[in-house]
């Protein structure tokens, strides 16, 4: 690394700008010590040639005062683990609007139709509504009523507890009551600490659903079902229908998906997701924590797999026939590719002479901004800079620095559970001698390489991009298209420049999968082919003087 | 006698119901910190800080945002697990100041939550604090508001905003020439603000509109860089409010607030406070136009005669599509008590008058609103969430149900249309817009409303009438 030929490269990828002016415009508005902090979340891409990349500060708190895109912990383990499960009932205990917020907001579908009783509570908002005799007297009282009454009113199998900031500090025991409610209910009642001020974004909440999911629910199922190649799908949340359209490449595949955490999902599956061969994780962040603790106690193996765009589709559907090997669904797998394939090449084609080079930025969650990148890839988009939301050093750099990752206080408030190998039921699915086999092949276990790895040399990487930095980014470069949520959405395309909400899709989707490529494709296409831009100045603003003249005669 | 219920028994598709008593099923109010911060944003620069966990600011972001689908920033002082044992004063003063750095505001309206509300932050002291130790002059004005959501809704944050704002800001001055009125109008449509600044305009009165988020929830595209969008009441215009003609303060239930903006004028700077209902519909409009005639001493303007006219040939025409037709309203207690008094002025029937809102003023409004012949058949829900409310719809199975898109569910389920109005309305194109004030806005709504009902019996006909 180093040479001319590289500098060139480099200078390209930030579209000839100097790294380092970039970063002082970023900056300069900060007093000293914003600025340090922010500077060690911002980073210039270089890949070293033994792979490592350069270290990028992440999951540190938000500076107060600084516009972020984060949200809190009670939105990671209600809004974006837990939601999307049709026939949990979810409680918020809290005043009213955690609850409202999070009420079905996140265009997380389901399909009823797939259990038996037809349960769907995802349109519902159940919460206890916590008025000021509660915060002064304690609310477990209301707690146990509103468990009562959401199991009066809809039979559930299950009932999910949510605390908000003001439970942990007047010190509601949700657990407990839980636990007594169970009992009487004689159905699964469990609760989850994820007070909005826990952690230092919604990563903290994924890590306590993960915990509340694997403590409470998986492994209470020991029904074995039939099917063949039996997968859990991991970290994958049906926003905009992307579980329907993997369920039907699985379909296609002769897969057996036990299980998805959690889109399209029902606690059924997540009971019986043990008696699976083989864990996916689609979005590492929200997730692997509870893969590696199915691997723990369970044995089952994790890979990582990414459906978002139609290479990535394919390659993932080989490491999983690779997994598996078996030729019958090796054979499958490789029909369903070339016959789904070349329409979405046609399709790539059909956009490319409109989307080859253009520009995108992509700040957005904690696996999104690295997997969309696939998708421009392919209609010959150029990622100038990218950063997670609430992602982790891992999720940038790989796994392979996890030892290095220092523990702060925030993070070390989050628990991590023991968990060990179940005595009966701990059954590993592959011999060590196997799994060196499949990674001499290269299929990695446990292995995520991070996005950075994978991104040009040069380009800018900022975690947690504020309000701010994100103005200065638009103002510099002026991309064609920029990817983050609806809070950034509008502010954005007042500036003239498209934005894509690739938490929600903006209405459309599903985005994965061969089928979403193909929707993706064209939805980008219309929004970086626009004219309306153009019409931004009125055309007595455009040429005055014209105007100027026919006032004159 | 209305009847006034709480929760009672119905059932929903297959699943059967039962009271939902205690807990809150779809909740129709939001929180206190949410009706705060919209206020901010409707004065001139400012911006809002909410004191408190990072997530308050966002989910009130993006569900502003999902309503006006425009910028919305809103700071936020970011506690820790530790601030939470320790105090926020710290992360509120960093919040301030990077605020006052990238933004050079023209005032910061700062706002509590649940967290900082429940360790008993001295919030007022911590803005003490911190302007202690620097130039006055570079410091903008600051407003604290404490807003709890275990306290109140949205629109008890709203209100509070506002008193806060017209308390810190307004002094008596001098009246100077110009013949200015202070307008405090509740929580309205952008398009409602614009329409009401016209109206008073037209009078020749200056109006001091507080909030006025008209322009920066509802701007154009930007030529240049705006760091906090354009529009707004500046702080010196509130700051004359003290020396204005009247103060007209919009709603029918503020009448249970103990102190309200205009009260607070009132009693303060002696500015005299005229109290009005929300101005949806004739009656409540006729009585907006004598009151600005009566303060600014001119005659009401040819042109709202001709609107008002205009108004009445529409109800005239269309009174065949509505006369005896029966409805369903919901959302905020002022908009309900509006469009109730505005439903029975021409013929339709307000079967259920129902709030999230604690005013417990809402009862004693539409009584006030509505003929007496009529109250046998109306039923008042406060403080009521979705599973109370359609209860009482689907009891008495009006023709139309009027509301915010969290009413969607049950016009579904009960095959009801629904007529979008209020806030939030997420589930159409311009929500934001709509107009729900003037003769204009009552000419909106009684055409919306028409129209609906007729596109309802259009679809149910077996040949596809175009003459209805």
């Amino acid at each position: 690394m180093g040479t001319a030929a590289d500098s060139k490269k480099e200078m390209l990828a930030l579209d000839g700008k100097d790294p380092g002016t970039v970063r002082r415009k970023l900056l300069e508005k900060y007093p000293p010590k914003i600025a340090r902090k922010r500077d060690k979340q911002i980073v210039v891409n270089r890949i070293e040639p033994d792979g490592t990349v350069p270290e990028i500060q992440s999951n540190v708190r938000t500076v107060p005062g600084l516009i972020s895109q984060r949200g809190c912990c009670y939105a990671g383990c209600k809004g974006v683990v837990l939601g999307p499960t049709r026939d949990i009932i979810n409680i918020t205990h809290g005043p009213v609007g955690c609850g409202f917020y999070s009420w079905l907001t996140r265009r997380n579908q389901t399909d009823p139709e797939a259990s038996p009783d037809g349960h769907n509570f995802m349109p519902y908002c159940f919460t206890t509504d916590m008025q000021e005799e509660q915060i002064i007297f304690g609310g477990e009282k209301k707690l146990r009523q509103a468990i009562q009454e959401a199991f009066d009113n809809f039979a559930p199998k299950a009932i999910a507890v949510f605390s908000t900031c003001p439970v942990g500090l007047i010190g509601d025991d949700v657990h407990a009551v839980c636990r007594d409610m169970k009992e009487k209910l004689g159905i699964n009642v469990f609760g989850f600490s994820c007070e909005g001020y826990k952690g230092v974004s919604q990563s903290a909440g994924h890590h306590i659903a993960n915990n509340g999911i694997f403590t409470h629910v998986i492994g209470t199922d020991d029904t074995v079902r039939a099917g063949e190649f039996k997968i859990n799908l991991l970290g994958e949340y049906n926003i905009g229908g992307d579980a329907f359209e993997i369920e039907r490449i699985f379909d296609a595949c002769g897969l057996t998906l036990v299980s998805t955490f959690s889109g399209n999902s029902s606690i059924d599956q997540f009971a019986n997701a043990h008696t699976a061969d083989l864990n996916l994780i689609m979005c590492h962040r929200s997730i692997n924590y509870v893969a590696e603790m199915m691997e723990k106690k369970f044995g089952l193996p994790w890979i990582k797999i990414n459906f978002i765009g139609a290479q990535a589709t394919a390659k993932s559907l080989r490491k999983i026939a690779q997994y598996f090997d078996d030729p019958k669904l090796t054979e499958r797998v490789e029909a369903v590719i070339a016959a789904e394939l070349p329409t979405v090449e046609m399709a790539a084609a059909q956009v490319r002479p409109r989307t080859e080079g253009k520009k995108v930025m992509l700040f957005v969650g904690g696996s999104r901004a690295h997997h969309y990148q696939e998708l421009f890839s392919e209609m010959g988009m150029r990622t100038l800079s990218a950063g997670y939301e609430f992602a982790h050093r891992d999720d940038y750099e790989g796994r392979r620095v996890l030892p290095d990752i220092k523990v702060d206080a925030d993070s070390r408030n989050i628990q991590e559970l023991e968990v060990l190998p179940d005595a009966d039921r701990y059954r590993p699915r592959i011999d060590e001698c196997r799994a060196g086999e499949l990674a001499a092949q290269g299929l990695q276990f446990s292995e995520y390489d991070g996005m950075m790895t994978e991104m040009v040399q040069g380009s800018l990487i900022i975690d947690d991009i504020s309000h701010h930095e994100t103005e200065r980014m638009i103002a510099m470069f002026k991309p064609d298209l920029f990817c983050a949520g609806i809070k950034e959405k509008y502010v954005i395309q007042k500036h003239g420049i498209p934005l894509k909400q690739l938490h929600s899709y903006d209405y459309g989707g599903p985005y994965a999968g061969f089928k979403g490529a193909i929707n993706f494709y064209e939805d980008i296409d219309r929004m970086v082919s626009s004219r309306i831009w153009g019409y931004l100045k009125a055309p007595w603003q455009k040429n005055p003087e014209l105007t100027a003249k026919y006032a004159f005669e | 006698m209305i009847s006034s219920h709480s929760r009672e028994a119905y059932s929903l598709g297959q699943i059967p119901i039962t009271p939902s008593a205690m807990a809150t099923q779809n909740g129709c109010k939001l929180c206190a910190p949410l009706g705060a911060s919209l206020v901010f944003k409707g004065i001139r620069g400012a911006v809002p800080l909410l004191h408190g966990s990072q997530g308050c600011s966002t989910y009130i972001r993006r569900y502003l945002i999902s309503h006006f689908r425009e910028p919305v920033d809103i700071a936020c002082s970011n506690f820790a697990e530790q601030t939470a044992v320790f105090g926020g004063g710290a992360n509120l003063k960093t919040a301030l100041e990077n605020v006052s750095r990238q933004y050079d505001p023209a005032l910061i309206g700062i706002a509590t939550t649940c967290l900082s509300e429940t360790i008993g932050d001295d919030v007022p002291m911590f803005i003490k604090e911190y302007r202690a130790g620097r130039n006055a002059a570079t410091v903008p004005p600051m407003v604290h508001v404490s807003t709890p959501s275990y306290q109140g809704t949205h629109m008890e944050g709203f209100h509070a905003a506002v008193l806060a704002v017209v308390s810190a800001l307004a002094h008596d001055g001098t009246a100077g020439s110009e013949q200015r009125v202070n307008i405090f109008p509740g929580m309205l449509s952008p398009a409602d603000l614009r329409h009401l600044k016209d109206i008073v305009a037209a009078f020749g009165l200056k109006a001091m509109v507080l909030p006025d988020y008209s322009e920066t929830l509802d701007g154009g595209l930007w030529d240049t860089y705006q760091r906090i969008p354009s529009g707004g009441t500046s702080v010196e215009d509130i700051a004359t409010a003290g020396s204005a003609l009247a103060s007209i303060e919009l709603g029918h239930t503020l009448a249970s607030r103990t102190l309200t903006a205009a009260s607070l004028l009132e009693e303060r700077f002696g500015v005299r406070a005229i109290r009005i209902g929300l101005p949806i519909g004739l009656r409540q409009t006729d009585a907006l136009m004598l009151a600005l005639a009566e303060v600014s001493g001119r005659p009401v303007p040819p042109r709202f005669t001709e609107q008002r006219g205009r108004l009445l040939d529409s109800l005239v025409d269309g009174h065949k599509h509505v006369n005896t037709i029966r409805a369903a309203v919901y959302g905020e207690d002022d908009l309900v008590a509006g469009v109730t008094a505005f439903l029975s002025e021409i013929g339709i029937t307000p079967v259920v008058c129902a709030t999230g809102g604690r005013s417990r003023h809402l009862t004693a409004a539409v009584q006030a609103l509505v003929p007496q012949k009529r109250h046998a058949h109306i039923t008042v829900l406060e403080e009521a969430d979705f599973a109370a409310i359609e209860a009482a719809v689907a009891a008495v199975q009006p023709d139309v149900i009027i509301g915010h898109s969290k009413g969607y569910a049950m016009s579904r389920r009960l095959s009801i249309p629904l007529v979008r109005v209020g806030f939030p309305i997420h589930d159409r194109m311009g929500g934001a817009r709509l107009l729900h004030v003037g003769y204009e806005g009552a000419l909106a709504l009684s055409d919306r409303l028409a129209n609906a009902l007729i596109d309802q019996r259009q679809a149910a006909s077996p040949v596809g009438y175009t003459y209805m």
